[in-house]
């Protein structure tokens, strides 16, 4: 996909993002509400014709060679798509019966633990049992390339988890997964390739680890809202950064790749903290979390929140 | 977990594109059955299409307070009440259901899988079929039990007008469907149902209308209950309404293809 822009009205949604997913790899999809990832994904399932760039979906034309990409291509909508009065059991063997060699319905109900709500109309399920159900949907007809638009979204804890599994194994059968999230451990933890999306741009995109740097090291601590960070930035070494990424919590990280966070660093900013009679509480030495990485970025974009001490970035 | 194959073996991948989906016919019968189980299901839309026409048909038949023109009153009351029940499908049922699958997502959804957008109308129009069929085989059974003498003759000529009202007002009721809010669409298909229940030279021909009834008649609806009622209290071909129906059904579907919106 590349430079796609989609537009409604005169304001771009998407503008000019691209990016590539690969078989055998899950590819997430990383934005804040309105960033631009469900306009994407709908152009790349061939629900939304882009006003400009290239889309193609196993080197075909979403729009054009529709026909021969549905058979192959998964979709989870992020609003489902149930029709609300029938059984779940119908609906998925209504989705099974438009495949040749649909998964078998036992297993795949089996896994996603919806055994008992067949026969239940959906508009009776819960928010969880109808997510898990458009994912069998989606999954039912064993595409070559699955989208999935925020696939955990109101799962609890042990659902999400069951949800993982199921793309995990896909990813091991070679299924080219595409799925939007905001959730940063969710992507942290399962995707082989992150793309951050803000106002509809690729801003940054790689595996986790180039995201957030490998092992680069990162200081982080609470405290109270708005501290002006200015006085701290000369304390610091080259290429080291303090940042507000949300209100009252500070991360002090290395902006470009040849720059480390060194001892005196952390010597620095604790020092800087007993001179305001600041305790940084949760105060942690680790490494930089995609959420680290999200938040800064997203900080930098809104330019809401304050960075101080950019040095050579 | 290990039991789940989720992916096509790669050996019949290289097969094409037949090997991938399910032939046409069968997704579009599966949609069919589908669609048709969901309309039989649901209450309202049985009261609608079931239950309400056969009161009209009872009430017509039995008692004289509504003046149905000359001739049996049973057979006149039961063209009129079929074309009702027709309407009731084909317009009110299936304007209702598509406007909420259609905020619900599920237009979108089966968009995106090998049904397609053409076979989903494909399936629609054949649950609507199914269930008019359904439809005319009870209602037509409670009028002969009530004394309804069709004219023979008339049968061909009734199935085509019958065939083209329905089209026609499928037509109509999808462009309501696919361009109002589902509620507004709710409250639309219902008021429009009853107006042309009153006035709308369905039950009542468009002769009974007096100076009103110039207008009805070339209405979808005049012309469907005029047309049933001359083919089955005649036995002669209704070519004037049979036009009509086709001229809605052609203005319908291009004002569908037009407007309609797949998403909410």
């Amino acid at each position: 996909m590349s430079g796609l822009v989609k537009r409604y009205g005169a304001k771009p949604a998407v503008d000019g993002a691209s990016f590539s997913a690969a078989a055998g790899a899950v590819t997430a999809v990383l934005g804040l509400n309105g960033a631009g990832k469900t306009s994407t994904i709908e152009c790349c399932e061939g629900l939304r014709r882009p006003d400009g760039g290239t889309v193609r979906v196993l080197g075909r034309d979403p729009i054009a060679d529709g026909a021969w990409l549905r058979p192959r291509v998964g979709v989870m909508l992020q609003d489902g798509g149930m029709p609300q009065a029938a059984r779940a059991g119908d609906v998925l063997d209504l989705a099974a019966a438009m495949y040749a060699r649909p998964l078998e319905r036992k297993e795949l109900v089996a896994t996603l633990d919806l055994g008992s709500r067949l026969r239940t109309p959906v508009r009776r399920l819960s928010g969880g049992e109808r997510q898990r159900l458009a994912l069998a949907v989606a999954l039912v007809g064993r595409p070559d390339v699955a989208f999935l638009d925020e696939p955990t979204a109101g799962l609890d804890p042990q659902a999400r988890l069951v949800v993982w599994e199921l793309i995990a194994q896909l990813r091991r059968s070679g299924v080219a997964v595409v799925l939007t999230t905001h959730l940063l451990d969710e992507a942290e933890r399962l995707a082989d390739h992150v793309v951050l999306m803000a106002a509809g741009r690729v801003v940054a995109a790689g595996t986790p680890g180039e995201l957030t740097g490998g092992s680069d090291r990162t200081l982080s601590f609470d405290g109270p809202a708005g501290l002006d960070l200015a006085p701290l930035a000369p304390l610091l070494s080259a290429g080291i950064a303090a940042t507000e990424v949300r209100p009252g919590h500070y991360v002090i990280a290395n902006r470009t790749p040849e720059a480390h966070l060194l001892p005196g660093d952390v010597a620095a900013t604790t020092a800087w903290c007993a001179r305001l009679g600041i305790m940084p509480e949760g105060l942690v030495l680790g490494r930089r979390s995609l959420e680290d990485v999200f938040l800064e970025i997203a900080a930098r974009q809104s330019g809401a929140t304050q960075v101080i001490g950019v040095v050579g970035a | 977990m290990s039991a789940l194959e989720l992916t096509v073996p790669a050996t019949t991948r290289a097969e094409g594109e037949q090997e991938r989906a399910a032939a046409p016919v069968r997704r579009i019968l599966a949609q069919t059955r589908f669609d048709a189980m969901a309309m039989l299901r649901n209450g309202e839309q049985l009261l609608l299409t079931v239950i309400l026409p056969l009161f009209v048909l009872a009430g017509l038949a039995r008692s004289g307070v509504v003046d149905l023109g000359e001739g049996r009153r049973i057979d006149l009351a039961t063209p009129g009440v079929l074309a009702l029940a027709l309407i009731s499908t084909a317009f009110t049922g299936q304007a209702i259901s598509t406007g909420f699958d259609r905020r619900a997502g599920l237009l979108r959804l089966l968009g995106t899988t090998p049904l397609g957008r053409s076979g989903l109308i494909a399936g629609r129009l054949g649950a609507v079929a199914v269930v008019s069929a359904i439809q005319v085989v009870l209602l037509g059974a409670v009028g002969l039990a009530l004394g309804w003498q069709p004219q023979l003759a008339g049968l061909l000529p009734a199935v085509l007008v019958g065939v083209l009202g329905s089209a026609a007002f499928v037509s109509l009721g999808l462009l309501l469907a696919g361009t109002l809010r589902a509620e507004a669409v709710l409250a639309a298909a219902n008021v429009i149902w009853v107006l042309l229940l009153a006035g709308g030279g369905v039950v009542l021909a468009a002769d009974q209308l007096g100076p009103f009834g110039d207008f009805v008649r070339w209405l979808p609806s005049g012309a469907l209950g005029d047309g049933l009622r001359v083919a089955l209290t005649g036995g002669s071909w209704p070519w004037l309404d049979l036009l009509v129906l086709a001229a809605w059904t052609a203005a319908g579907t291009l004002a569908t293809m037009r407007w309609f919106r797949w998403d909410s």
